[in-house]
């Protein structure tokens, strides 16, 4: 049994995700079932706080962090299409797409973006790069008040070294994608759909 | 004129004789005429052609079937240790424990994204969507024109649910409530005595009757000889206020509860006169040793009717059963579980309490086709001698939810309302610490 959503999200616009994102048709309906009942003021759009209205993303520790992904530059309100391009960074990575031709524009979802993703989710100030102290800032939010700040910071130190090749104290893009040249990613940044 | 009025006074007698003779009657005594049988075969069997009729006609209009599953995604279970030493496998360097990684941030992303797609909890506080529609428009999220006899069904339904068995419904309900607040104050007169007794549990079963047969009650009750006996305490998950006259048709318990004003005030203050209830004051809810002592010594009591108690604080949806408060468990005293599943496809009997007040509530269920539900007895529990109180609530819990075929879940009902605690995220934080840092501290 369909939702509400397929009366009212019209076949162009689906066509138009479809392509953008790459999201099957059953995959866009159900999507926008969910959007519209996650939209508690039935506007059209989500905010900030009905998102944090889901309990497993409230405890989050990088919660905050990951609904700020779906707002860009400074905007409250995010409507379907902009939920969708989001979502579509984790969407699992197609065989066929594997071997694109290099012209076409990458798909939102290629290994590259989703790790682009992830590195942006680091920095914070969006300067590309990830510095000492956006690195420290995220690692709080993960750890509490569990650790000090001393140790916390040696840790920031350790992994900015490690990564760090041409010496400026920071990870850009290139050292984030040498370092996590062999983690799967594909599988690590995906989530599997039943349909 | 006047023969008009005396058209319209002779036609009211006639229908109220027929309600009373008909179903009222038969009720108070627990015999059962076959008219509800008869309607729900008809009900049935009208809802099964209607499903095939459904089936077919997207099939022929071809559109792309959006099957209901169980889920849109398919989640990994591992812990939160286990995700991420996967994530770093990947690495060349050799596993030390206690280390940061990049990486590590790939795991709680995905979870985020994975509760953002899909969650356990809120869709528990919604209404459940149907397989198939049942011919109501309040469960019709996706009407599309299938066919004109259909659309005749519905349109007939309408008439039949507004025009027939509202008006019925109603009449009974009001003869029910009416006879319950009557007959308990008359019962009330009467000095304490097993013949008052007695007679207080005759009235309270022939009103609570009566009431079901103004739902269009079909209950079917499993496992009888587990019945909660006096001085116990019954446990059951909670969808509804309805829950209440379900039980209450099969025995008499004493209800616990916040004193409320107007009609629900009236039958509250009308039905202690008759039995012992438990009604508290708003202020002495909020005193947890208080109303621990109160209910504690009512259970002493052995002459006194098992109390019936809802733990999880809130109405949900009746596909899950939420956090059990603790609270009931620490009273001592056995613990008789009961499972109560409603059957979606006659009405929905679960009340939003967000969207619609008591009264619209109401008006919804005797509108619908009838409330049929499944109640199981299950076998008394007592708290065993190292269990907590919140261990055993989650004993009783699994137990209810196996049996009702519920989702059994540790979140929190309070949930519908209020911000989910911090203490969860603080728990992950910790957790997640103890991996980047080791077991001793460098």
């Amino acid at each position: 049994m369909g939702s509400r959503a397929s009366t009212l999200l019209r076949d162009e616009e689906i066509e138009e995700i479809k392509k953008e994102t790459g999201f099957s048709h059953s995959q866009i309906t159900r999507l926008y079932s969910r959007f519209t009942s996650l939209d508690k003021g039935e506007n059209g759009t989500l905010c900030r706080e009905d998102f944090q209205r889901i309990p497993e993303l409230a405890i989050n520790p990088l919660g905050d962090r990951i609904i700020n992904t779906f707002f860009p530059e400074g905007e409250d309100q995010v409507n379907f299409r902009g939920f969708m391009r989001t979502l579509a960074h984790f969407r699992p990575i197609d065989d066929h797409e594997k071997n694109k031709d290099p012209n076409v524009s990458e798909p939102l979802n290629s290994r590259n973006n989703k790790l682009l993703f992830a590195f942006r989710l680091y920095d914070l100030d969006k300067d590309d790069k990830i510095s000492r102290d956006e690195l420290l800032q995220v690692l709080r939010m993960m750890v509490g008040v569990n650790i000090s700040d001393d140790q916390l910071g040696s840790i920031a130190d350790r992994t900015i070294q490690e990564a760090d090749q041409d010496g400026d104290s920071s990870i850009s893009f290139t050292e984030f994608i040498k370092v996590l040249e062999k983690v799967d990613v594909e599988q690590k940044m995906s989530i599997r759909f039943l349909h | 004129m006047e023969d008009f009025g005396n058209i319209v006074c002779s036609a009211f007698i006639v229908w109220f004789t027929l309600v009373v003779g008909l179903i009222v009657l038969p009720a108070m005594f627990g015999i059962s005429l076959g008219i509800t049988e008869v309607y729900m075969k008809v009900l049935v069997k009208t809802l099964e052609w209607a499903t095939l009729r459904i089936q077919r006609g997207s099939k022929e209009q071809q559109k792309p079937t959006t099957l209901v599953s169980n889920g849109i995604i398919l989640r990994d279970d591992g812990s939160m240790e286990k995700e991420i030493t996967d994530l770093r496998k990947g690495r060349s360097k050799p596993q030390i424990n206690g280390e940061f990684e990049l990486s590590d941030i790939f795991y709680f992303s995905k979870k985020g994204f994975e509760s953002i797609v899909e969650d356990e909890v809120t869709h528990r506080f919604t209404s459940e969507e149907l397989v198939s529609w049942n011919l109501l428009t309040r469960s019709n999220n996706n009407f599309q024109y299938i066919s004109l006899r259909i659309s005749i069904i519905w349109v007939l339904g309408v008439f039949i649910r507004y025009c027939i068995l509202l008006p019925l419904r109603v009449t009974l309900a009001t003869i029910g409530l009416s006879w319950l607040v009557i007959g308990a104050s008359l019962v009330g007169l009467l000095p304490n005595s097993r013949v008052k007794n007695w007679l207080s549990e005759l009235v309270h079963l022939m009103c609570y009757r009566i009431c079901a047969r103004g739902l269009s009650a079909t209950i079917y009750y499993h496992n009888k000889e587990n019945r909660p006996m006096k001085g116990g305490i019954c446990v059951a998950n909670h969808t509804s206020p309805i829950d209440i006259v379900i039980l209450a048709n099969d025995g008499c318990y004493a209800m616990v509860g916040q004193v409320h004003g107007g009609l629900l005030g009236i039958i509250q203050r009308a039905i202690v006169k008759a039995c012992p209830h438990v009604w508290f004051e708003r202020s002495e809810m909020k005193d947890r040793s208080l109303v621990t002592k109160r209910l504690r010594n009512h259970v002493a009591d052995k002459t006194k009717l098992p109390i019936l108690i809802f733990p999880e604080g809130t109405c949900v949806n009746n596909t899950s059963v939420m956090m059990f408060k603790k609270g009931s468990f620490e009273i001592g005293g056995t613990i008789y579980p009961v499972a109560i599943k409603y059957d979606p496809r006659f009405g929905d009997a679960f009340w939003n309490s967000a969207k619609y007040n008591m009264v619209s509530y109401l008006i919804r269920m005797m509108t619908s086709w009838a409330i049929v539900c499944d109640v199981w007895y299950l076998p008394s529990m007592t708290r065993q001698e190292e269990e907590s109180a919140v261990q055993f609530a989650n004993r009783v819990k699994a137990a209810i939810a196996r049996q009702g075929g519920l989702v059994d879940l540790s979140w929190d009902g309070g949930l519908k309302r209020a911000k989910v605690k911090d203490a969860y995220k603080e728990e992950q934080q910790k957790s997640y610490s103890k991996m980047i840092v080791g077991d001793d501290s460098s």
